[in-house]
């Protein structure tokens, strides 16, 4: 027994934060891979970490900035290169939800 | 029924920065554009770009922080806010949520004479999306990235405020305060002020909070004070029928005059924030903060007092003029030229405001030239023009940035200086006029002021009033 | 003149000679790549007439004396995830099948720069999440060793053709052993450079706090100088660390004399074969001979890497691998209602089965509720670990050990338990975690004949020390251990 029990909810509300279609066995496939590891992880409980800083970044660089100076020309061409659909200069995508 | 009742509101307020280029790329932040042009790989989430961050950016979050005195956090991060949209090309915002640049301001309002200060609870840097736009004719939606990475700050008040004349005060006093900072132009038409309202209500006394709800698309105050009345009611009716409020996002509809939910199964509104492994924190020493500090322009208290004393205009006076910065900015561009300041003030008070209101325009969109006014200004002066014909190149000014001088000379509208055609004129009127002039006679002194307008309608305006009443006098003695 | 098994410095110097001409160069190239590569499958693209066009160019800069640098006319393969303008760069993911970059990677242009030849883009497990390169939506790339075997993963397709004398070098990728790995079953030599050494600018993110580019090549030499190139301050990548030098071929000439090697002894303890581990304890010998002084020690938290690794990168690719989305390149599902089903549809049908499992972890672990207990919890244990190789530097200059437990499995074997694919990572995970330098190079064959490799991993910025040392090794190899780079 797992003590992770991922349920059927849980995977699909992944799949809505993923925006990833599961069939069935996918689903079922995929239950038991995230009770695997999520079973492996919890090794990392072994360690106290509650006085520990996390560490995002490994070198403690700061500030790294740009001037606010226009360096781009126009880039319509390139964006749209690769468009798999497009129309009128944009990108073409299924209508957005209003309201 | 409602007076048992508070409403609770708290706003999220968005301004874009008036820098030059966006927040991580060095494409343009002009308004309007062909679609897509002020687009690059980083903007457009392009596989492999890497933001950079704008330094500007930092300092007007700062500015905007230091006037609504908050404090500066010294190591402020950058945090990634996961969502699918197609307006949002990396399908994650770039935004600060653990560590936001500034946090615990507050700013003064006044309303009905009352002040009340609004709490600040953070105020943070984030990207803004680009433009979706419905194509009618095939029934889909066509995205345009210009907008894509314009700069953001989100100032996220507290629940502070308890009605919708408060909430447009706040509004104001920060539009106000960003626009005197040179941080953002403000304008809620074009998008670079936006609101988010948060609503819930509550029986008066009660301590905890209702439910609240958070109404997005406001593009106006009359939309918010609409919205605000609205939601406010929509609860209590709830509440009154022992339903519950749900705790989501509803979509203002200014045409319908009512709001709908923005729920769908789709939306989690799980954002799964973390810090974004691209970005290094931003780290901000004392000596920053005081540079930040060092170079902020007047802002509108210390701008009263000094016309107060270096104008010797009324407090009232001065307190309307530096209501606006661009007015305040007129008056004096104008009045470093002509050196009239209280002839300005009137000018600016009267006429100017008049003329906004009449056609319904906001003072960022004052487009004539300081030196015309002054211009005009020193023609009334030394005479030239009479108040009533400066009244109209005024007008002509304020629509066509005309030079009055030329203007004038061109539509004759001098006063007329002549005494002979002025007498000649005068004693025409008297004679079509006898039941004043008998009046007058009588002891009625205020008939003149009647002589004096027919005078002047006769000279189509172009006299000197002081002269026609001089004049008249004599005449009728 | 044949280029056939001489180096990138070798045949740079044969073209400044006029022994040949980078044109006659890449013709042998492409020859040798149509030769073999039909068995090794490790290009997904081969640009001819791109490479050609570039190898006129480069030969009149050449004879010009504009170009005199040790890359100049050599012809190099790029990891399919490392973008090149112009040519197509897949991830070997359908998802991207047709996406053509509009920029360079900061490290190409550099290469572009020194006069290198792209000649195409090798073949990988999709978005770099694999161990074995089969995870390619295109192409399952063979061991030139053994063509039954799997080259490694992720950089799979580059070390192959490497191996197979296709090339005598390329680009690739490791966020958790990915360059090093394939190096060891291919038995060339690959660095992992210091984080933020190369600009990660063009390089499509996979867990972008623990990626790097770096070389792989057939020789050390070839490994450094093929780094100095690739290594820049990129203001385009904002966490790229400004060096005082990108000097790395100087080192070529250093001895590791008094130097203080570690070998954690976790590492021998068990999982390991025994093979692997007598090719480790070679190598330790080796350099105890040549002066430098050895010894076992512990190294805390080895068993912690591995958890925390999965975490934090799936949770970096769940966000970074967001943006594919069917909306502004690459594959768009062909029948849809709807935005969310456009969504769905291109991501399902575009990502690979090991991509999905990775983002709905990610996408899992950094959900409402989980974030401190995962994510937050594995950033914690990040700053140990790191703590712990601060600690074993104060007293060692290098760490010696095994690249992976075993040489290269057989193809169809790794994938069925994904959770033992991931394990056998245990000896490269750690070195992304810290942002440490190490280098993979070939130390022994097993009773298959299957290369062996040992890897150096230095602190931060000691890419020097661990060169050195390899250099030394490979030296003391090359009189019983001579590479065949003509098995295909």
């Amino acid at each position: 027994m797992s003590a992770h029990k991922i349920t059927d909810e849980v995977i699909e509300y992944v799949g809505i934060l993923a925006k990833l279609d599961l069939n069935d066995e996918q689903k079922e496939k995929a239950k038991k891979d995230m009770e695997e590891m999520l079973e492996y992880v919890d090794k990392l409980n072994e360690l106290d970490t509650s006085d520990i800083e996390p560490m995002t970044h490994i070198f403690p660089i700061e500030n790294v900035f740009r001037e606010d100076e226009v360096t781009n020309s126009d880039g319509k061409e390139a964006t749209l290169l690769n468009a798999p659909e497009k129309k009128d200069d944009g990108f073409k995508v299924p209508k957005t939800i209003e309201g | 029924m409602s007076r048992e009742y508070e409403t609770v509101i708290g706003l999220e307020v968005h301004v874009e920065l008036a820098t030059k280029t966006k927040i991580f790329c060095g494409c343009k932040t002009d308004f309007g554009g062909a679609p897509n042009t002020h687009t690059c790989p980083i903007c457009t989430g392009m596989p492999g770009a890497l933001p950079i961050l704008n330094k500007k950016v930092v300092e007007y979050a700062m500015a905007v922080g230091i006037a609504t005195n908050c404090e500066i956090t010294k190591y402020s991060k950058f945090d990634r806010k996961n969502y699918f949209y197609p307006d949002n090309p990396q399908n994650y915002q770039i935004s600060q949520l653990y560590l936001p640049i500034c946090r615990n301001g507050k700013v003064e309002i006044e309303v009905g004479g009352v002040k009340k200060e609004i709490g600040i609870h953070e105020i943070h840097m984030e990207e803004d999306a680009g433009k979706l736009v419905h194509d009618e004719w095939e029934d889909v939606s066509i995205v345009d990235y210009n907008r894509s990475g314009v700069p953001l700050i989100e100032i996220v008040s507290e629940p502070d405020m308890r009605s919708a004349d408060e909430v447009i005060a706040y509004l104001e006093k920060l539009r106000q305060t960003i626009q005197y900072l040179g941080a953002s132009d403000c304008k809620l038409n074009e998008g670079s002020m936006r609101a988010d309202v948060n609503i819930s209500v509550r029986k008066i006394g009660q301590k905890e909070f209702g439910t609240r709800t958070e109404m997005k698309n406001l593009n106006s105050f009359k939309a918010i004070s609409h919205a605000i009345e609205g939601e406010t009611e929509r609860q209590i009716e709830l509440l009154e029928m022992n339903r519950e409020v749900i705790q989501e996002t509803r979509r203002w509809d200014d045409n319908k005059e009512s709001s709908k939910s923005m729920r769908s199964k789709e939306d989690a509104k799980d954002y799964r924030y973390f810090p974004d492994p691209d970005l290094p924190p931003i780290c901000i020493p004392d000596e920053w903060i005081q540079k930040v500090k060092d170079n902020q322009p007047e802002l509108r208290e210390e701008k009263l007092e000094r016309y107060k004393k270096d104008y010797d205009i009324s407090e009232y006076d001065a307190s309307l003029i530096t209501e606006s910065k661009h007015l305040a900015d007129l008056f004096e561009e104008t009045t470093a030229i002509c050196n009239k300041p209280k002839r300005v003030v009137n000018f600016i008070l009267g006429e100017l405001l008049r003329l906004l209101k009449e056609k319904e325009m906001d003072d960022s969109d004052i487009s004539f030239s300081p030196e015309n006014f002054a211009k005009l200004i020193e023609l009334v002066d030394s005479g030239v023009v009479n108040s009533t014909v400066s009244k109209q190149v005024f007008g002509e000014i304020f629509e066509n940035n005309v030079d009055p001088e030329v203007y004038i000379k061109e539509n004759n509208l001098m006063v007329v200086n002549d005494d002979g055609e002025l007498e000649k004129v005068i004693e025409e009127v008297i004679s079509a006029n006898p039941k004043s002039v008998e009046d007058y006679k009588a002891g009625k002194k205020k008939a003149i002021g009647f002589l004096v307008g027919q005078t002047m309608k006769a000279m189509q305006g172009k006299a000197n009033p002081g002269k026609v009443n001089q004049i008249l006098t004599e005449k009728l003695q | 003149m044949s280029i056939k098994n001489k180096t990138a410095v070798e045949i740079s110097k044969m073209i400044k000679d006029r022994q040949i001409s980078a044109v006659e160069v890449l013709e042998q190239t492409i020859q040798q790549i149509k030769e073999k590569d039909e068995k090794v499958k490790g290009f997904i693209t081969v640009d001819e007439d791109e490479a050609r066009k570039q190898a006129q160019i480069i030969q009149k800069g050449i004879e010009k004396g504009e170009l005199t640098g040790p890359l100049a006319g050599v012809p190099i393969a790029i990891k399919d995830n490392i973008d090149t303008k112009g040519i197509k760069t897949t991830c070997a993911s359908k998802i991207l099948y047709n996406f053509v970059p509009t920029f360079d990677a900061t490290a190409v242009k550099n290469l572009k720069e020194a006069g290198a030849i792209i000649v195409g883009k090798t073949n990988m497990d999709e978005f770099a999440m694999g161990s074995t390169s089969e995870t390619s939506a295109f192409a399952t790339t063979r061991n030139p060793w053994d063509l039954t075997k799997v080259p490694g993963g992720s950089s799979g397709g580059t070390c192959a053709v490497v191996a197979s004398g296709q090339v005598s070098c390329g680009l690739g990728s490791d966020t958790g052993g990915s360059i090093r790995q394939p190096s060891s079953y291919c038995g060339v030599t690959g660095i992992k450079p210091t984080y933020g050494t190369v600009s990660r600018y063009g390089l499509i993110a996979y867990g972008s706090s623990l990626d790097q580019i770096g070389p792989v090549a057939r020789n050390v030499a070839d490994c450094a100088t093929i780094l100095e190139t690739i290594s820049s301050y990129d203001r385009f990548d904002s966490t790229s660390m400004k060096r005082d030098k990108y000097d790395f071929t100087s080192a070529l000439d250093k001895d590791v004399k008094g130097m203080r090697i570690g070998i954690p002894k976790e590492y021998l303890e068990k999982g390991i074969d025994d093979e692997v581990k007598e090719a480790v304890l070679k190598a330790a010998q080796i350099m105890k001979d040549k002066g430098a002084k050895v010894e076992e020690f512990s190294l805390d938290l080895v068993d912690y890497a591995i958890p925390a690794y999965y975490i934090i990168a799936c949770a970096e690719a769940s966000s970074n691998l967001a943006r594919f989305d069917g909306v502004k390149y690459g594959y768009r599902s062909k029948e849809y209602e709807g935005l969310h089903e456009m969504y769905k549809k291109s991501r399902s049908e575009g990502f690979g089965d090991e991509v999905k499992r990775r983002i709905m972890l990610g996408s899992f672990v950094l959900s409402s509720g989980y974030y401190d207990a995962y994510y937050l919890k594995a950033l914690k244990v990040k700053r140990l670990i790191k703590e712990a190789y601060d600690k074993a530097f104060e007293k060692y200059d290098l760490i010696l050990g095994p690249v992976a437990p075993t040489t290269a499995p057989t193809i169809g074997e790794s994938l069925k338990d994904p959770l033992k694919m991931y394990l056998s990572d245990i000896y490269t995970i750690s070195v992304n975690l810290a942002g440490l330098p190490a280098i993979s190079l070939p130390c022994a064959l097993d009773k298959n004949k299957m290369p062996i490799g040992v890897q150096f991993i230095a602190n931060c910025f000691e890419e020097n020390k661990m060169i050195a040392a390899g250099q030394t090794l490979e030296k003391e190899l090359a009189e019983n251990f001579v590479l065949d780079f003509s098995l295909v």
